[in-house]
């Protein structure tokens, strides 16, 4: 894996890993964005990892552009002969999902689209493990890819002005769970009961760029009891 | 002990300090003081820590009442401070004795102003910055929310002795109706086209008023771009991004951490203190700039106000 590092601003960098999309370089980003703060623990303000970037904010009286350059070969190095710690083992984080037309509004059509049942879509929507390649958009919202390409379905035309928070999308070949209530235009499929963005408590979310997610499905009575809510208002 | 009764909020009132760190990898935007020269020099008036909490008020309208002796500063943007009707100059500490009421009429020059107490309001941090983020819900007084009518802002001990400070007159900022920004090529830039650039450096653009603190959209020449969408990466304050329809937006505090629209480079941050306070029809230019001399200047801007 070929590395380049680019100057953005006066207290941004950023370092290119790959020009394609692949689940398992999120893996090593967000090792390389570990690493990089365990080294560098006041010097880098902020790291923003991403699907095949990581951009670097770092503060300019604590460290160069040189020396930062210097570190993230370094660390890069580092990782790629296997040495770091971060590489080590992979956490995989299980959601409980209600999948549902009730909470799910898409899923009929999506099921339809794709010529499935909807119990198929269901299933391999579940049976697919899934890595957190990104967070953005809205706070602990991660993007994770990939969807199997039978159930990829494009985002809506004309996105929804709120779904409420826990529901499941689909967009192309990434799946996420808006963890607020939000506007959003992916397909969405079911929800999830869990809290997954809380400002309150640290970590504020359980997701973590690189980390591995699984979608396990529960039944309505279990959805409920997790502390899920069935969305009567769909806008 | 509660110091300051917001009486009005105005447009916009949002508590501020220098932003919330090490919060990108969880989707949350940074926040901060958009107009950092403002915000440097409210608080050195009253020999605060340089990351003391201060209001910011954008456009105005705002009053507020001292629910005890406080010595207060304000600068940036003009909005004819009065004192119990008395007119009190902008860029100046002072005293607001209790029960005397601070009130700012709509800004008339500049967008932005700061106000700030001895010893920086007294509010909980969240996630490690007072901040104000509405997109967020996070931080200011409670969940993100902007100051409303009615709320307290409490205040340290006020040691309250009687000098007063001014900032020196030739580093008051001045809010002209024309920018120039130095532009930092960065991101996609070798990959628009010559006339792309031309356009863009050539052309003068006006500031919508639709911006906010997320990102300042511009109108003007189209700059078009070639290619097909872009990966999703990370987007550095300032950042230039230019949407399909090929106008312009200055990426500010509040912006997303991720985006897949091409970035021309970033504005140099000197540059956007002064962006900051650009008003709704503000004209805009962009001259490219050299990155290792916007470096040194930041860093000696940084040195001086200890950020």
């Amino acid at each position: 894996m070929t590395l380049r590092f680019e100057p953005v601003s006066e207290t941004h960098c950023i370092v290119y890993l790959s020009e394609v999309i692949d689940p398992s370089l999120a893996v090593s980003i967000a090792a390389l964005a570990k690493a990089l703060q365990a080294a560098l623990p006041s010097a880098l303000v902020e790291v923003v990892p991403s699907y095949t970037s990581l951009l670097l904010e770092f503060h300019p009286l604590r460290i160069s552009r040189k020396q930062l350059e210097r570190a993230v070969l370094e660390q890069h190095a580092l990782l790629q002969s296997g040495q770091a710690s971060g590489h080590a083992q992979q956490q995989t984080l299980t959601l409980p999902v209600y999948y549902h037309s009730e909470v799910g509004p898409d899923l009929d059509d999506l099921a339809a689209s794709s010529g499935l049942a909807k119990e198929q879509v269901v299933e391999i929507h579940s049976q697919q493990v899934y890595t957190v390649c990104a967070i953005g958009f809205a706070p602990g919202f991660a993007f994770l890819a990939s969807v199997d390409a039978r159930i990829a379905a494009p985002r809506r035309a004309t996105p929804r002005l709120q779904l409420p928070a826990g529901s499941v999308g689909i967009a192309e070949r990434q799946t996420a769970v808006y963890p607020q209530q939000s506007p959003g235009g992916w397909q969405i499929i079911g929800n999830c009961p869990l809290a997954l963005f809380d400002p309150k408590h640290s970590p504020t979310s359980p997701f973590e760029v690189g980390m591995q997610v699984r979608f396990e499905p529960v039944s309505r009575e279990q959805f409920i009891e997790l502390g899920g809510q069935i969305c009567q208002d769909w806008k | 002990m509660s110091g300051l009764e917001v009486v009005k909020p105005g447009v916009l009132s949002l508590l501020q300090d220098c932003g919330r760190y090490g919060v990108a990898l969880q989707g949350l935007s940074s926040g901060g003081a958009m107009d950092l020269h403002a915000f440097g020099w409210v608080n050195r008036l009253l020999s605060n820590h340089s990351n003391a909490a201060v209001v910011e008020l954008t456009m105005g309208n705002a009053s507020f009442r001292a629910s005890c002796d406080v010595k207060l500063a304000l600068c940036g943007a003009e909005m004819a401070a009065k004192v119990d009707g008395l007119a009190q100059p902008n860029w100046q500490s002072f005293i607001l004795r209790q029960g005397q009421l601070l009130e700012l009429g709509y800004a008339r020059a500049g967008l932005r102003a700061y106000l700030a107490v001895e010893g920086g309001f007294q509010v909980t941090e969240t996630l490690g910055s007072v901040a104000t983020v509405t997109r967020n819900r996070l931080g200011g007084l409670r969940d993100g929310l902007s100051l409303q009518a009615g709320d307290r802002l409490p205040v340290a001990k006020q040691l309250l002795a009687n000098f007063h400070s001014e900032v020196p007159k030739a580093f008051q900022g001045r809010y002209p109706e024309q920018l120039n920004l130095s532009l930092i090529e960065s991101y996609q830039a070798p990959l628009f086209s010559e006339s792309a650039k031309r356009a863009f450096y050539q052309g003068e653009y006006k500031v919508k008023p639709e911006s906010d603190r997320m990102g300042i959209r511009l109108s003007g020449p189209v700059v078009s771009w070639q290619h097909a969408g872009l990966v999703s990466e990370g987007i550095a304050q300032g950042a230039v991004q230019i949407p399909p329809d090929g106008q312009p937006i200055v990426l500010m505090n509040d912006r997303q951490t991720l985006g897949g629209y091409p970035k021309l480079g970033c504005v140099a941050r000197l540059s956007l203190n002064a962006l900051a306070q650009a008003r709704p029809g503000t004209g805009i230019r962009f001259v490219p700039a050299d990155l290792d001399e916007q470096s040194e200047k930041w860093r000696s801007f940084l040195r001086f106000f200890e950020f």
